[in-house]
């Protein structure tokens, strides 16, 4: 169906589920309950599991199929939030015009990077993304500040033009993002018992392309195109001795998964509508690269996972603190209290980093494929019943 | 693997080649500044303003220099690509804050003479160093706490350095670099927030000892006016200290006799280990040399810059643009690089030059990256057909 494979069709539908009932499954706790912290069914986090979803999606398209390690994916996400921050400037508030204009602009700006930065491999095109990157940050903070915004962000202003639209509403202020006339901060609440759930314009939006992007992706990876791509992964020398050049398909991944990134910025900017330098700052970069290699590089659904629980992790995980903690741990002796809770402080809260961190390192050392990896192996230990299910690794090119 | 190779009689005509490029080089750029400046804003731009330039970029070269001669020896050596190398620079500089707070610990003394404004005998802070050197002593200790903490942060760093290599990096080896790349990038993290977790997220200031504080007036030195060419003390010092690190790191490969098997296994690394040497042993120590050579150049930064926990991220970037252009593998590359950028860092922010092409100072480095990768992919003094790709 929609020529996919019928594993294929069944892993979109369950995403498509997943992201339509998010409201409700990221709910899974009563308002106002003990556990009410743990709710992720907030509209902004939302959002930003489905936004950060896209942009792993596509450094995935890049990373996971072609093996280029690039460390500079953020200036693309950066230059679509401008893009469209410009666009509610100009044109009107509308976001489709303003979504646009994001994935072309960071896809003319990664086939400049990508045109460069590809004629090498390796660690060299990690360090010419990397280096392209703090550059494009350094311009943003600094000289190109009549178009950045500069240190103070890009941000929409009373008297801007928006000539398809009003430059201000009728009680004198700034409009806010809309899709015809649908504004993307309206949400609906519905109570249900002591529960309450929010539905979220902005969010059902991104979502829509979240599953859109997911969808390109699955083709993408299916199509010989991907095939081509993971050839260049396997072995780019011999490929390029049976006849193949590998620049262009290297190139249109690299584009590719530039106007993905374009796509999660200009998204972002249609959530909340202004564009900071720090978006593209290598850290967050860094970022995208944690998220994709979390969730398992190469994988279909691994990028979104990762996602999804790094933005968990930052959001929720990062407001326990040191009394919730020692609620916690109440039923415990005072003096073991103490002990346990001196032991887990420095790995949630404020320093949740360093459980990433450490995540992160024990993901590449012992699960290259990520989660989803470390997820089939579990499901295989339960489905080893039968013997005969001792393959042989899989087929080694012959050097 | 990598392969580096290196003959005595080739390192020093190309060290000698080296060195009258950079002659002609500033020289060129000299004059080429001279008459640009001067054509476009009217006022001179004199040899001094070009001196006072290029000693700005020493201090902030130096600190790239022995960054990236650690991320070579540790790329030469073993092949890998250490993205946690910036962490070991932050890890010395914490080491020197750590050192300079112990030696001020102090404990509460009565002291009879004298009364707080209750009139109770007052209370004074007593530093454990007075009670053990006496006071005179042990204010030159506390003043001098930076220095004393390089003799300590050599055994530490080069502990941290075996930890890191023996636990961790040994099994990446024969991972991709994009592997390696990955898991020192996390490492790197875990450090940083390690530190960040005891020594909370602002900058310590650490000063250097009170004889190093104030400037040196080159303008005199040199025959220019006074007051024309001042330089901080201590960064002049940061310039020696990290031309006798250097000088000492090439001279023990140069001249010693496990020096000359490290580089015969830069070389060819099977050989040397089918000749029956321990050669895994050696790079494990060089892995520690590395990691001691950035912890240095931490303490010794520590003054300069108040460490804080994410220096070490902001000064590994750069120091891999400055590996890149100086040759992936080449030791002489990493050094005259890391000072040639750290120079074209400093010329790049006089303020006429940013008239004339503004934000040059914040992008010249990445610029100058670019520009070598696609044009000479093997950096300035890479060898031919190493890393190339």
């Amino acid at each position: 169906m929609l020529g996919l494979e019928k594993k294929d069709f069944r892993l979109l539908l369950i995403v498509i589920g997943l992201t339509m009932l998010a409201p409700f499954i990221l709910n899974p706790f009563p308002a106002g309950s003990e556990m009410a912290q743990f709710n992720a069914g907030y509209p902004d986090l939302m959002q930003r599991f489905v936004i950060f979803g896209i942009f792993a999606i596509g450094f995935n398209i890049l990373f996971g199929l072609t093996g280029y390690l690039s460390f500079g994916h953020a200036a693309f996400l950066g230059a679509g939030s401008y893009g469209a921050v410009w666009m509610f400037k100009l044109l009107s508030m509308n976001v489709l015009p303003a979504i646009a204009i994001s994935v072309i602009i960071a896809g003319l700006f990664s086939l400049l990077i990508g045109f460069i930065s590809l004629r090498r491999s390796g660690i060299y095109f990690s360090i010419l993304t990397l280096a392209f990157a703090q550059m494009s940050f350094a311009l943003a903070y600094s000289v190109l500040t009549p178009i950045t915004g500069g240190e103070t962000g890009l941000q929409l202003a009373l008297d801007d033009p928006r000539i398809f639209g009003a430059s201000q509403t009728a009680t004198g202020n700034i409009p806010v993002p809309a899709l015809f006339g649908l504004e993307m901060r309206s949400s609906y609440e519905l109570g249900v018992g002591s529960w309450l759930f929010t539905f979220n314009a902005g969010y059902y939006l991104a979502a829509v392309f979240m599953i859109f992007a997911f969808y390109m992706s699955i083709r993408i990876f299916r199509s010989p195109f991907g095939m081509m791509l993971r050839a260049i992964k396997s072995n780019q020398t011999r490929m390029s001795y049976t006849g193949l050049n590998a620049r262009p398909y290297t190139l249109a991944a690299f584009v590719i998964s530039g106007m993905y990134a374009g796509l999660a910025g200009g998204l972002m900017a249609s959530m909340d509508p202004l564009a900071g330098a720090e978006r593209m700052q290598w850290t967050a970069s860094g970022e995208v690269v944690l998220m994709t290699i979390l969730g398992g590089a190469g994988t279909l659904i691994g990028p979104v996972l990762g996602a999804g629980m790094i933005k968990y992790f930052e959001n929720i995980f990062s407001k326990i603190n040191e009394t919730i903690l020692h609620g916690w741990f109440a039923f415990l002796p005072d003096g073991l209290e103490n002990v346990v809770v001196a032991m887990i402080y420095p790995f949630i809260g404020k320093g949740w980093h360093l459980t990433l961190g450490i995540v992160f390192m024990l993901v590449v050392i012992f699960l290259p494929g990520g989660l989803v990896q470390g997820g089939q192996k579990i499901a295989a230990a339960f489905r080893r019943k039968k013997p005969e299910d001792a393959k042989p690794n899989a087929t080694e090119p012959a050097e | 693997m990598s392969t580096y190779v290196e003959n005595p009689s080739g390192t020093l005509k190309s060290t000698f080649l080296t060195l009258a490029f950079l002659f002609a080089a500033f020289w060129g750029s000299f004059l080429i500044l001279r008459t640009v400046i001067g054509f476009s804003s009217g006022d001179n731009f004199s040899i001094q303003q070009y001196i006072l330039q290029i000693l700005n970029g020493l201090d902030k070269g130096s600190a790239y220099a022995l960054i990236a001669l650690g991320l070579t020896l540790i790329f030469g050596t073993l092949g890998v690509v250490n993205f946690a190398h910036g962490a070991l620079f932050m890890l010395g500089a914490f080491v020197a804050v750590t050192v300079s707070n112990l030696l001020s610990l102090s404990h509460k003394v009565v002291d009879e003479t004298r009364t707080d404004f209750l009139g109770n005998p007052l209370q004074v802070e007593v530093p454990y160093m007075y009670d053990l050197f006496g006071q005179a002593a042990g204010d030159v200790i506390i003043d001098w706490a930076v220095p004393i903490s390089i003799i300590i942060a050599i055994p530490i760093m080069v502990a941290i350095g075996f930890i890191m290599e023996r636990g961790l990096i040994k099994y990446f080896y024969k991972r991709p670099h994009a592997d390696q790349i990955l898991v020192t990038f996390g490492l790197a993290i875990v450090i940083q927030e390690i530190v960040k977790y005891f020594y909370g997220a602002n900058p310590i200031p650490t000063p250097a000892p009170d004889a190093f504080v104030g400037s040196f007036d080159f303008g005199i030195a040199l025959g220019f006016q006074a007051n024309e060419i001042i330089y901080p003390y201590w960064r002049l010092v940061y310039f020696f200290f990290s031309v006798v690190i250097i000088g000492a790191v090439f001279a023990f490969l140069q001249f010693t006799t496990f020096g000359m098997v490290v580089r015969a296994g830069m070389a060819d690394r099977e050989t040397v280990g089918i000749l029956g040497i321990n050669i895994d042993k050696r790079f494990t120590i060089m892995f520690g040399i590395a990691a001691a050579v950035a912890g240095l150049a931490g303490v010794m930064y520590a003054p300069i810059n108040s460490p804080n926990y994410h220096m070490g991220m902001d000064f590994l970037v750069l120091s891999f643009v400055v590996v890149v252009v100086g040759g992936m593998g080449s030791l002489p590359g990493a050094v005259a690089a890391g000072f040639l950028l750290g120079i074209l860092e400093s010329f790049a922010s006089i303020s006429q030059v940013i008239d004339m092409i503004p934000g040059i100072n914040q992008i010249i480095i990445y610029l100058v990256a670019i520009i070598i990768l696609l044009t000479r992919p093997r950096g300035l003094m890479g060898r031919k057909g190493v890393m190339e790709e």
